[in-house]
């Protein structure tokens, strides 16, 4: 089983799966099946993709806890690639077929929801940088802890998702629900977080109780 | 008050562009349009379709309303539509309206006002001289469309239920039938069911507002609200409200659905407005569907969406901001 996911086959089949999301978007728009407003459809279809890929790249560590699938993680950096890779698209989409360069970079910061989506694109863009093997070596220490930023990089896009809703959370929902539940699946990363921040608070208080 | 209907008759018909076979059977109904012959039209009994409804629109009366715009196309009206009770995704409706039962339909009539019970639909359309109207259409969502409607003022219907001096508002219904409308089976949704949506009386039978019975010279889809739907074009697209089943006269105002759902961005009045932007996105500009990849199509959103000089008389000394 762990030579299937290590063969180079494996890898082709996973790196062309990925890619058939954008095959069928841009053979939709050439084809004008995209409806009155195809710009809008395209960008929706693209930010969905990267949450889709986003939420299937956290939950490989769960899964090989659980003992499924476990040699996925040999391909985690592949899929979290591809969130950037469709998050760069998405960004590049809303910026060139729906708004302006103008406005977008408006948007960024007097609509909070693209506020919060350009947030989680930066930290997708800092993760797909480092992600190199020889980045991973020269930061050394410094690396988990910042890629463990993918955690805050799904809640804000969870957020992106809900300020967007305009009555119906369903979809919205769905979303949520895997997004937490994966985070809560790390809850002992994110108690140790926790508990260090409370010893620091600790520490301080003391210190005010003593002068 | 005397509000004067504008008349575009100075632009040429050959401005417009359309699907041809509609623009052939204008041409010739051209002619022969009128009120009189009108009226002739659906005396005949003899008919295969019961309301004779077909018959009665494709003989409606010209007007010269939006003779300079150029139409949205029928597929993109019928495809791409804000109908929630059968989703949220603008597909839905095209998708799960054939649910729907429109025939029979009747229409309950509240309230302050003489004439008030259950009426049929053949009722409620009974007497009524049909006429096409071409609206332009903005939704909240900063997208627009150009769609020739048939159907009739809503005056002449609510003049029919002959409202009391009581009646200030006139409130409006939408079918709640959950095993029709799959939507409004939806656990977080926060519109509520049924969609009410409400004009003040002045409004109502202003001689814009109107009630569509049919587009491009067919019934109307039942994406599009079947069998009737208010058209007030000078306001967002939410209000036009869909499939009506109830008309209710009140002297206070009440509560619209999406005043209800998220009262910091929608008002009761939700006229459109490029200065007062909706608190996620600018109102200043909309995209004219359909559009493509290159271009967004967008253009300026106008006042009262161009209706100013009818409508800008009912507001007057209204501050707009606050009342949006």
């Amino acid at each position: 089983m762990a030579s299937l996911y290590k063969s180079k086959s494996f890898w082709l089949c996973l790196f062309s799966g990925a890619l058939l999301p954008l095959i069928y978007i841009v053979w939709a728009a050439v084809n004008n099946k995209l409806g009155a407003e195809p710009a809008k459809a395209l960008v929706e279809f693209l930010g969905e993709t990267a949450l889709m890929f986003l939420i299937a790249t956290l939950s490989i560590s769960p899964m090989q806890k659980l003992k499924v699938f476990n040699g996925l993680v040999r391909h985690r950096r592949m899929l979290g690639l591809y969130v950037f890779f469709y998050a760069c698209l998405h960004v590049f989409a809303y910026g060139f077929f729906l708004v302006d360069w103008q406005n977008l970079i408006e948007d960024i910061y007097k609509r909070p929801y693209v506020t919060m989506g350009f947030m989680a694109f930066v930290i997708l863009a800092a993760l797909a940088l480092t992600s190199p093997k020889i980045m991973l070596r020269r930061m050394g220490r410094r690396w988990k802890p910042l890629h463990r930023l993918i955690y805050l990089a799904a809640i804000f896009v969870l957020i992106h998702v809900f300020w967007q809703v305009r009555s119906d959370y369903s979809e919205a929902l769905i979303y949520a629900v895997f997004v937490l539940g994966l985070l809560l699946f790390r809850y002992r990363y994110f108690r140790s977080w926790g508990c260090s921040f409370l010893l620091r608070q600790k520490r301080i208080q003391k210190g005010d109780t003593n002068e | 008050m005397l509000i004067k209907t504008k008349k575009a008759s100075d632009v040429l018909s050959s401005e417009i562009t359309s699907e041809s076979t509609y623009l052939n059977r204008r041409q010739l109904l051209a002619g022969m349009a009128g009120a009189g012959l009108l009226a002739a039209g659906f005396s005949a009994s003899a008919s295969p379709d019961p309301h004779n409804l077909s018959a009665r629109i494709s003989s409606a009366a010209k007007t010269s309303f939006g003779q300079d715009e150029k139409m949205t196309p029928f597929d993109a009206i019928t495809s791409y539509n804000n109908f929630y009770e059968f989703g949220t995704e603008k597909s839905d409706p095209a998708k799960y309206a054939h649910a729907l039962q429109t025939d029979p339909w009747s229409v309950t009539v509240e309230g302050f006002a003489e004439n008030t019970g259950v009426f049929p639909l053949e009722t409620i359309l009974k007497g009524l001289a049909f006429e096409e109207r071409i609206y332009r259409l903005r939704c909240v969502e900063a997208w627009s469309m150009v769609i020739p409607w048939l159907g009739f003022p809503l005056k002449a219907l609510i003049e029919k239920f002959k409202p009391t001096s009581q009646a200030k508002y006139v409130f409006f219904e939408t079918l709640h039938a959950p095993d029709q409308m799959r939507g409004q089976k939806s656990f977080f949704s926060s519109i509520k069911w049924p969609y009410v949506e409400g004009l003040r009386m002045d409004e109502a039978v202003h001689p814009l507002t109107f009630i569509a019975v049919g587009l491009y010279g067919k019934e109307l889809p039942k994406q599009n609200g079947a069998p009737l739907r208010l058209v007030v074009p000078w306001k967002y697209g939410f209000k036009s409200i869909k499939s009506i089943v109830k008309i209710r006269f009140t002297d206070k105002p009440l509560k619209t659905s999406w005043q209800k759902s998220g009262p910091s961005e929608y008002g009761f009045y939700s006229n459109v407005n490029p200065n007062v932007d909706h608190p996620r996105w600018s109102q200043k500009t909309e995209r004219r569907l359909p559009n493509s990849l290159f271009s967004a199509n967008r253009i300026d959103t106008q006042m009262f969406n161009g209706y100013e000089e009818e409508v800008a008389g009912l507001y007057k000394g209204l501050d707009l901001a606050k009342n949006f």
